[in-house]
């Protein structure tokens, strides 16, 4: 049994329908790269799978125990609004508010999970900072922070380095490596072909219906693989 | 009145002591509120939902419901504040007008209203720059007044973490279970039972700035969301304190007087932090 399974799966925007005939999986563990050129419904894809939007057509179905409020979330910057007062830890804490059904206010257990998630991720001494006062790839790893403390199994990464320097980009990569190899489930959205040919296991190439759904090894060699990495001769960009 | 005035008959004591309560408990709704509004972007809210509650008086006033005025004000600013808030919801630009017209048009409505009304310019007067009314508090409407700002304030510590959730990032709140629309309707409702509560104190059009004005200056002091709401809270009963000494000294309106000492904190805190952020780029050049 798979963490999530798509079948069929069509999905409407503004009553348009931008997608259709998508179906994949992905068992525990896995690193899956969801690519495609802009407007090609990636993000839509990604709403569906948080639950924001319903799926016109097909279906999509939690496993191993995985529900739909528990996806560790890491959204792009531009949704969050730029000179909000809120300390690092303010942050990360709000992670943990899906775990606490029926209550109104956090356990000392909730925050000691968000100072351990801190911690791990190397952010423990920006606790008390303010989150519009950091980097860009600070502000990342508290937002990735949040992310883990919302869940056990699944990350889904919403083109996570989009506006970081090359430095930056390859500690988050890195980051992101090293929580896949501790068993934690990766989606990502990328507009990176480096990463895309590194680090993912399957690649999902979508262009309102999916191109390609396979391993990260036979996309590459696939002929839309190659036009869209520019190893082919005539390549796109 | 002089100040020594105030408490030298019992009566005019306790008539100030209640104006006084009702007022403290009205700015912390109002500070507390703010601060969601403000990050929100619906500053506007606050002052759309006044001219609303102008028109609504104006209404109770013609129809002879004058005592039952805050029951009466009460539903129908609720109404406005769900209908401006799915208005702002469908789209950016779209949402924007619609407050100004609803505004304009319940002014427009009320002031016409005011003609069948036997003191006319009195009667807009106080109820755009609150007044008189102060001392006119019934024991009906100081009971209201509490009970209602009591509820206010204990959802508002109740919902805290799930209220700054959806101000910080509604998305992501969504995508772990939060009931989002559920509460920014919670917090339009919040919002428009402040604002009636409060506007028979301070006026129609001074309400909104016990809205924004502690909120902005608590941003400009606090580096969290928790400080910013605490510090906005005390500012709001701080300022409101003062202004209303003030105003009975000086025999001053309440309303324009409390905004006017929010104004002034406001101007010295920003100065303040522009010198404290000038002062720490210059230390960082050296």
């Amino acid at each position: 049994m798979a963490l999530i399974q798509c079948r069929d799966l069509s999905l409407a925007y503004d009553g348009r329908v931008v997608e259709s005939g998508v179906s994949f999986s992905v068992p525990q563990g896995d690193y899956l790269c969801i690519v495609g050129e802009n407007g090609s419904g990636k993000s839509t894809l990604m709403k569906a799978l948080l639950g924001l939007i319903r799926p016109a057509g097909g279906s999509i179905t939690f496993g191993e125990g995985l529900h739909q409020t528990e996806i560790g979330y890491l959204p792009q910057q531009t949704q969050i609004q730029r000179d909000f007062p809120a300390s690092c830890f303010e942050v990360v804490l709000s992670g943990r508010l899906n775990r606490r059904k029926g209550r109104f206010f956090y356990h000392k257990a909730d925050r000691d999970a968000a100072r351990r998630t801190m911690d791990t991720l190397g952010i423990g001494d920006l606790a008390r900072r303010c989150y519009h006062d950091l980097s860009g790839g600070q502000q990342q790893r508290v937002l990735l922070a949040r992310a883990l403390c919302a869940t056990q199994k699944l990350l889904l990464l919403d083109e996570p380095v989009a506006g970081l320097d090359p430095v930056v980009t390859q500690e988050l990569y890195a980051l992101i490596r090293r929580l896949n190899d501790e068993g934690l489930t990766v989606i990502m959205v990328s507009h990176d072909m480096t990463a895309v040919a590194e680090d993912a296991k399957h690649v999902l190439h979508l262009a309102h219906k999916p191109l390609f759904y396979g391993n990260t090894f036979d996309y590459l060699h696939s002929g839309v693989g190659r036009r869209f990495t520019g190893r082919d001769g005539n390549a796109l960009f | 009145m002089r100040f020594s005035d105030m408490f030298a008959s019992p009566l005019l004591m306790q008539i100030v002591l209640r104006a006084m309560v009702v007022g403290v408990l009205v700015s912390l709704c109002c500070a507390l509120l703010g601060v969601n509004l403000v990050l929100r972007r619906f500053s506007m809210i606050g002052d759309g939902l006044s001219h609303v509650g102008f028109g609504a008086i104006a209404l109770a006033a013609v129809c002879g419901l004058s005592q039952w005025e805050l029951e009466f004000t009460l539903p129908v600013v609720i109404v406005a504040a769900v209908l401006i808030l799915r208005m702002s919801e469908r789209s950016h630009t779209q949402g924007d007008a619609a407050i100004a017209l609803l505004a304009t048009g319940a002014v427009a409505v009320g002031s016409l209203l005011y003609n069948y009304s036997p003191q006319r310019n009195a009667d807009i007067c106080n109820s755009l720059f609150g007044s008189a009314s102060v001392l006119t508090l019934t024991d009906k409407d100081l009971i209201l007044s509490l009970v209602l700002s009591a509820v206010v304030l204990a959802l508002f510590v109740l919902c805290y973490h799930k209220l700054f959730a959806i101000t910080f990032d509604e998305v992501f709140a969504r995508a772990t279970g939060v009931h989002t629309q559920a509460y920014k309707t919670l917090l339009a409702i919040l919002t428009a039972v402040t604002i009636v509560l409060g506007m028979k104190l301070m006026g129609a059009i001074m309400i909104s700035g016990l809205v924004v004005f502690p909120a902005m200056s608590a941003m400009r002091l606090c580096k969290s969301f928790r400080g910013v709401v605490l510090c906005s809270g005390g500012l709001a009963v701080v300022c409101f304190v003062a202004g209303f000494f003030t105003a009975c000294r000086l025999s001053w309106q309440t309303g324009p007087t409390v905004i006017a000492v929010h104004t002034l904190v406001f101007v010295l805190v920003s100065a303040g932090s522009a010198l404290a952020a000038s002062r720490l780029l210059r230390r960082k050049k050296v």
